[in-house]
């Protein structure tokens, strides 16, 4: 209140009047003279009083106790006085809501004024009373309100419903108010219907099911055209909701399309932006080869780029969101990397973002132009920004080959200006330029060496040791570089202690007769003196590798290290996609899908962008979720859950354990100790199948002799595990189970790889999973969803994952499944669409089972029922196949197809080919017949399938195939 | 204004809290000025941790527009000393918030000339009233300052409940228009305004070069006027299969939201229902690569510990016939410099400490000409430890009866169910933008 008063002072000697003057009241006992103001007969006075409390209210105090005073001036004909007691009002209602009802009778007055802006304002002010008492009388006055002959009343009547739904959603339904509002939509007034729409976007939010916005081609004409109308304001409401529908086919998509388009000229960025997220999403559907598709990918471009001149912070969201659209189609924007270069005079987050894209659109055909600029921007003073150009500066390197010697060049040059934090960040740079390029650009190493003292962070440390490590025999006082760092080595982070470990491995791997002593020196360093369990265990592996099998060391330790990407930081597809549905909203510009910031929001759908479909032929192959695109033409399409339904429900993941309770799984948690120890950074440990190779020479017998004893067997144990690691599971007898194949890589699920296989044990179909943390942080929560597919299959349990599940730690869990779920025919038949949840993200993959985890136990025939039901079949249906290759005779054939539930019921020999009928019964009840012809020596078999429903026969085939030859 | 002012150790802030954003004004001096709720569903004590937040990143030099404090997310600008603030907790259009904060910085301006904590103060009725019509529980409303000052004015006294009404303007579909407008004579005024950005490389080689042009309207015309532009557009030419002499190609262009968007879409028509008054009709952005209008070479040599010397060399690259005004060709300096000595062949040129940079001004540069200046500076002999930036030359110019690009108005119908006969004016003038020339100080 200080301030107020000093300011007030501060005007004595400006003689003009100003609402100013209003802040002097707020001095002790002022509450008292402000009552007996609000409460006097005169007019001015009364007003004066209330500008008084509102400007005491502004600054925070608290002049609640007046509440009467006030409300008893409502009933005012001056306008400027009823919009102040208003303010009032809404401030403090809430606190005071018994006394709140004593001015509910002049709004529903005030709501039948005959002037417009009252009704208005009564009708906005009561919506922002958030007094349960209130808003029972608010419906009747918002009831009239909304069919107003006055739009303005009415534009602010449709937000009222949205601000009612917010305070009571069941009353706002039970009265009907949501139809009303829908039929605001073809109000005849543009404001109107943007208010509406806007309205119940915002409703139809926290119902994400309710199909409030009911959108069809009828709706989105009219939407089209209030597009032409309406505010810049209103054209965005109507453009965000647009970006909601999923057109039905890529002509409606183009048509959309064409009328969306001219808004890219509006000279409101976020427009320009909102638009740009529905042509984004709406081309996803357009076929590539239409002339359409290219003319609009043209169109983008410039207004993307005329965004850049828009004020920072508009930049600034501009820049991230075309971060996403470069990633999602890089060919908009690839020849417009000079808008990109950055300004001297841009605020620092402009300049990053830029980068950013820069290195994104980094081509052989710019590379020379951008390094240039990249140097520039290495030598300014903005330490972030400079760290962040030499970072791209390796990148551009390990991304555009050709340019890699430029950019090591580059990089030399700038460790030359011996500014510290460029030296540390271009050394770090240049070992992942080494991994790129192995034993290419060892020259300059001399030159790293020489700054070896001025790093003082661990990545840039971390860097250099690795580096000395790598390339140990060729530098030749290696030993005591590395010697140099081991004298403070506890004073190490753990990042550079762990290369350092590692370097010094590699270092007396390559020149064991001069190193003994410095491996000696760090192994019990690291295995003795250290706390870090990380360190001892890799400590513990490295010195059990080199006194055990010092062949087996070289292997691991030196083997050829798998190449590092040239795209880092790529944002996830179906994330990027996710993003892609949000331009322009915070989610666009934090790169996070709204469930990660947004409370409440786990149960909302997750927007896709939609698949290409219709009517366009030969377009690419549709990707998860397009099952009913138009691959099951039989079906009668009225039974065909549209596209939406079908994500919906895949997405909309009721992640509660479900209620069947199914055969207990078996659930075989692996705790690998030995993964632990290899994951963090070790690349090189991994990957070396052990055989046979010259011996090493001598000096490995006497390496470490002190092991305690206690961690000998779980150190061993551990590395048992891992090199068990490439062979399978045990395999049961009978039943086929094809090896497990990886479902979803880590890369796409946030370091979450999953592999798996189906089986049938006991008659009980299961699917074997096996999750892999390759991430930093620890997973829990696991969940899994089936989308309906052919068979209904459905977990019959929960994911049994029952510890979280720690970086680089893997679990096998089996997970029954049932066959009574939800059923809709996908393509290919046995194809299945699963959600798997964990406390990160939500991932989606798809995976095949073969048919015959469905053959059940009692699908022997009858031979008269046999004979009878093939006759009865038509023998359109019967499908004929060659499996080729195979040496089993008619007996082991039969044998071992019995093992997955197909039965021989009958065998004939004619003329020395053997003829074997044999019955299977899927777990749906659809019976299949089989006659498999077997020739004495002859290596390929004839198999005739026979079934009511055809569409199985391909994959009972490929069953009998796998099951045969494995 | 030059009045005194106390200085405050808690000053005020205006906060205006919107739905899932609010607004809140706030002087560096930590407290909210006024806010508005519109929506309640962000606590408004979340405010508090704005400004830490701020510091910290201003601390660090890492600012950001969006900043986030448990669910609730920050959305900021500053305007002079005010920080308007929006926040939300839900995913919220962002670009749609920092398009509103700008329009209601507009929109303030106009009504109070100028933004900031006093003019709030002094007017926070207005203020509440603005708040209430440009936006209702987060969705933007009626953001057309002429419109508004329609129905709410800062006279409050006039406001009789009986006159009040809301301009049917509000919810037209001519929403930046009223009825009734009348003018004795109907002129419209057209400013034809290209601005150069320039980045050229510390070696001389230009590394990006556009014009923005923008055409501004100053409309006192009677009634409901429609109106057609014709410039010499090149797509415009193609599509009418016309071609007479020069066009101009437009990379992208941006319409006030008067334009109808989908005929200019269609046929490239620019037609358009004005506003009255001033008004920023149409932007475009032309990408030909047009030669440095003036060209600057500099050669700054530092000797360290005792001076600095700087030898600037600016050509016109202009039609002689043309004249560039104000030329300001700004040079950085070292920070520590001092004793500025000056030369030069025309104009005059002053150091700027605060801002370290030596000023050279010319009135007048006609096209083809060539002119030096040279300046020295002492440095002082203990060096600063302090890493500098390598801030470019800046140059600033306007050249009158000019467009780079070539562009012009070919005409300009004006139809009005009246029937008057009105007269267009047409002015063009080709100024500096960002025009930036990267030294090899």
């Amino acid at each position: 209140m200080e301030w107020a008063n000093q300011l007030c002072e501060n005007r004595q000697f400006g003689s003009k009047m100003t609402d100013s003057k209003y802040f002097t009241t707020t001095k002790k006992g002022e509450i008292f003279e402000l009552k007996a103001e609000l409460n006097s007969d005169k007019k001015e006075k009364k007003k004066e009083a209330v500008k008084k409390v509102i400007a005491s209210m502004t600054v925070g105090k608290d002049v609640s106790a007046l509440f009467p005073d006030v409300v008893n001036c409502m009933q005012t004909d001056n306008l400027e006085l009823k919009k102040l007691v208003y303010l009032y009002l809404m401030n403090y209602a809430k606190s005071q809501p018994d006394m709140a009802i004593m001015a509910v009778n002049t709004f529903v007055k005030d709501c039948e004024d005959p002037n417009p802006l009252i009704r208005a304002l009564a009708v906005r002010t009561m919506g922002c009373i958030r007094v349960d008492k209130i808003t029972e009388y608010l419906c009747e006055p918002l009831r009239k309100c909304l069919k107003d002959e006055d739009p303005y009343v009415r534009k602010t009547a449709a937000v009222c419903v949205a601000k009612l739904h917010d305070i009571n959603a069941q009353l706002v339904e039970d009265q009907g108010f949501l139809d009303t509002l829908k039929d605001l939509i073809s109000d005849s007034n543009p404001m109107v219907v943007a208010n509406a729409v806007a309205a119940l976007s915002e409703i139809a939010e926290s119902h994400p099911n309710s199909n409030l916005l009911d959108l069809n081609p009828q709706s989105i004409n009219k939407l089209l055209t209030a597009l032409n109308e309406c505010t810049e304001w209103g054209q965005i409401f109507i453009l965000d909701c647009l970006a909601n529908y999923t057109p039905r086919d890529d002509r409606e998509s183009q048509s959309i399309c064409e009328r969306v388009t001219p808004r890219l000229s509006h000279a409101n960025s976020a427009v320009v932006l909102s638009a740009v997220k529905v042509l984004m999403k709406f081309m996803e559907m357009l076929p590539k080869d239409l002339d359409y598709y290219g003319t609009l990918l043209k169109k983008l471009a410039p207004p993307l780029v005329t965004l850049l001149s828009a004020e920072p912070e508009l930049q600034y969201v501009a820049l991230r969101n075309i971060n996403l659209i470069v990633q999602k189609r890089p060919e908009i924007l690839k020849h417009e990397m000079k808008v990109f270069f950055v300004k001297y005079n841009d605020p620092i987050y402009v300049k990053l973002e830029k980068l950013d894209i820069m290195i994104r659109l980094a081509s052989q055909a710019n590379i020379a132009q951008v390094l240039a600029e990249l140097k520039e921007y290495a030598t300014e003073v903005d330490v972030d920004f400079v760290r962040k150009a030499v970072r791209a500066i390796g990148r551009c390197a390990i991304k555009v080959e050709q340019s890699a010697e430029r950019c090591v060049s580059t990089l030399l040059d700038l460790i030359q200006t011996k500014v510290n934090y460029v030296v540390q960040e271009a050394i770090v740079v240049i070992k992942d330029i080494f991994r790129k390029y192995p034993n290419k650009y060892e020259s300059v190493i001399a030159t790293l060496c020489e700054n070896l003292d001025s790093l003082d962070e661990p990545e840039a440390r971390a860097a250099m040791i690795w580096i000395v490590g790598e390339y140990a025999e060729r530098i030749d006082n290696a030993d005591e570089l590395l010697e140099s760092f081991l004298e403070g080595f506890h004073d190490e982070s753990t990042q550079v202690q762990l290369q350092l470990l590692t370097a010094i491995v590699k270092l007396f791997l390559k020149k064991p007769t001069e190193t003994q002593e410095l491996v000696q020196q760090v192994l019990s360093l690291a295995t003795q003196d250290s706390d870090n369990p990380d360190l001892r265990d890799r400590g513990y592996i490295y010195w059990r590798l080199l006194s055990t099998d010092p062949v087996a060391a070289k292997e691991v330790v030196l083997a050829e290290k798998p190449l590092i990407s040239e795209e880092t930081d790529l944002i996830e597809p179906t994330l990027l996609e996710e993003l892609i549905c949000h331009i322009g909203t915070l989610a666009s510009v934090y790169h996070k899908p709204p469930s990660a910031f947004v409370e409440g929001s786990r149960g909302v759908m997750h927007k896709r962008l939609p698949a290409r479909t219709g009517s366009g032929e030969g377009t690419e192959c549709p990707d998860v979720g397009n099952a009913a695109g138009g691959s099951a033409p039989e079906a009668a399409p009225s039974i065909i859950p549209s596209q939406g339904d079908l994500l919906g429900d895949l997405l909309n993941l009721d992640l509660a354990p479900p209620t069947t309770t199914g055969p207990t799984p078996s659930t075989s948690g692996m705790q690998m100790g030995g993964m632990d120890l290899l994951g963090g950074g070790l690349e090189s440990l991994l990957g070396g199948d052990i055989g046979g190779s010259p011996a090493m020479g001598a000096g490995f017998g006497a390496a470490p002799a002190v092991m305690p004893a206690s961690l000998n067997a779980p150190v061993g144990g551990g590395l048992g595990d891992l090199f068990d690691l490439g062979g399978g599971v045990g395999m049961p007898m009978g039943a086929y189970i094809p090896p497990k194949t990886v479902w979803l890589p880590a890369m796409k699920a946030k370091g979450l790889e999953i592999s798996g296989t189906f089986a049938r044990r006991a008659g009980v179909i299961q699917m074997e999973l096996v999750l892999t943390n390759k991430a930093m942080s620890v997973m829990t929560d696991f969940a899994i969803q089936f989308n309906r597919n052919s068979f209904g299959l459905a977990p019959a349990g929960p994911l049994q994952v029952l510890t979280p599940l720690g970086p680089n730690q893997t679990i096998e869990v089996s997970l029954p499944l049932s066959t009574v779920g939800p059923v809709m025919k996908m393509d290919p038949l046995n194809n299945l669409q699963v959600a798997v949840k964990n406390n990160i993200d939500v991932f989606y993959f798809s995976c095949q089972y073969p048919i015959s985890m469905l053959f059940v136990e009692d699908g022997k025939m009858e031979r008269q029922v046999f004979l009878a039901t093939w006759k009865d079949i038509p023998n359109d249906n019967e499908s004929q196949f060659q499996i080729q290759d195979c040496h089993l005779n008619s007996e082991a054939a039969s044998n071992k197809l019995q093992g997955s539930n197909i039965f021989t019921i009958a065998k004939r020999t004619v003329e020395g080919q053997d003829m074997l009928y044999m019955s299977i019964k899927l777990s749906n009840g659809i019976w299949v017949l089989a006659e498999l012809k077997v020739q004495a020596g002859n290596p390929n078999y004839t198999i005739s399938l026979k079934c009511r429903a055809p569409e199985v026969s391909q994959c009972v085939f490929q069953c009998y195939e796998a099951v045969l030859k494995n | 204004m030059s009045r005194q002012r106390v200085v405050k150790k808690n000053s005020g802030a205006l906060r205006v809290t919107f739905d899932p954003y609010w607004l809140l004004f706030s002087p560096l001096t930590l407290q909210v000025l006024i806010c508005r709720n519109y929506k309640g569903d962000v606590d408004m004590a979340e405010i508090d941790h704005f400004l830490p937040l701020l510091m910290t990143q201003e601390e660090e030099g890492l600012t950001c527009p969006i900043m986030s404090h448990g669910n609730v997310h920050f959305l900021w600008i500053k305007h002079t000393n005010l920080y308007l603030v929006a926040t939300t907790n839900k995913n919220s259009n962002a670009s749609l918030v920092y398009a509103f904060l700008y329009k209601v910085v507009e929109v303030f301006t106009e009504y109070f000339t100028e933004l900031e904590e006093e003019s709030i103060q002094d007017n926070f009725v207005v203020v509440y009233e603005l708040l209430d019509e440009l936006m209702d529980f987060g969705f933007p409303q009626t953001t057309d300052s002429k419109i508004l000052q329609e129905y709410i004015t800062q006279e409050g006294t006039k406001l009789e409940v009986a006159k009040t009404k809301v301009p049917t303007t509000v919810t037209n579909a001519v929403s930046w228009r009223s009825e009734g407008i009348k003018y004795k004579k109907n002129e419209v005024f057209i400013d034809v305004i290209e601005s150069i950005n320039l980045l050229v490389n510390a070696n001389g080689s230009v590394m990006s070069s556009d014009i923005v042009g923008t055409v501004k309207l100053k409309t006192m015309l009677s009634g409901m006027p429609e109106l057609r532009l014709g410039l010499n557009d090149r797509a415009l030419f193609a599509l009418t299969g016309r071609d007479k002499g020069k066009t101009v190609t437009m990379e992208d262009v941006k319409f006030h939201q008067c334009v109808r968007l989908s005929r200019f879409e269609s046929d490239r028509t620019i037609s358009f229902i004005p506003p009255d008054g001033e008004s920023e009709l149409m932007s475009y952005r032309i990408n030909t690569h047009v030669k440095p209008l003036i060209w600057i070479e500099s050669v700054i040599e530092k000797f360290s510990h005792s001076r600095v010397e700087i030898m600037v060399k600016a050509k016109g690259q202009f039609k002689k016939q043309s004249v560039a005004n104000n030329v300001e060709v700004r040079v950085p300096v070292p920070s520590d410099a001092d004793s500025p000595k000056f030369k030069t062949s025309t104009g005059h040129a002053k150091y700027v400490p605060e801002k370290n940079l030596a000023v050279w001004t010319i009135k007048s540069f006609p096209g083809g000409k060539e002119f030096l200046m040279r300046a020295s500076f002492g440095l002082p002999s203990v060096e600063n430890d302090e890493m500098e930036g390598k801030p470019p030359i800046t140059v600033n110019f306007e050249i009158p009866y000019f467009t780079v690009s070539g562009i012009q108005v070919r005409y300009m119908k004006i139809i009005e169910k009246s029937g008057y006969q009105a007269l267009p004016w047409v002015r063009y003038i080709t100024q500096s933008g960002d025009y930036q020339l990267r030294s090899n100080f």
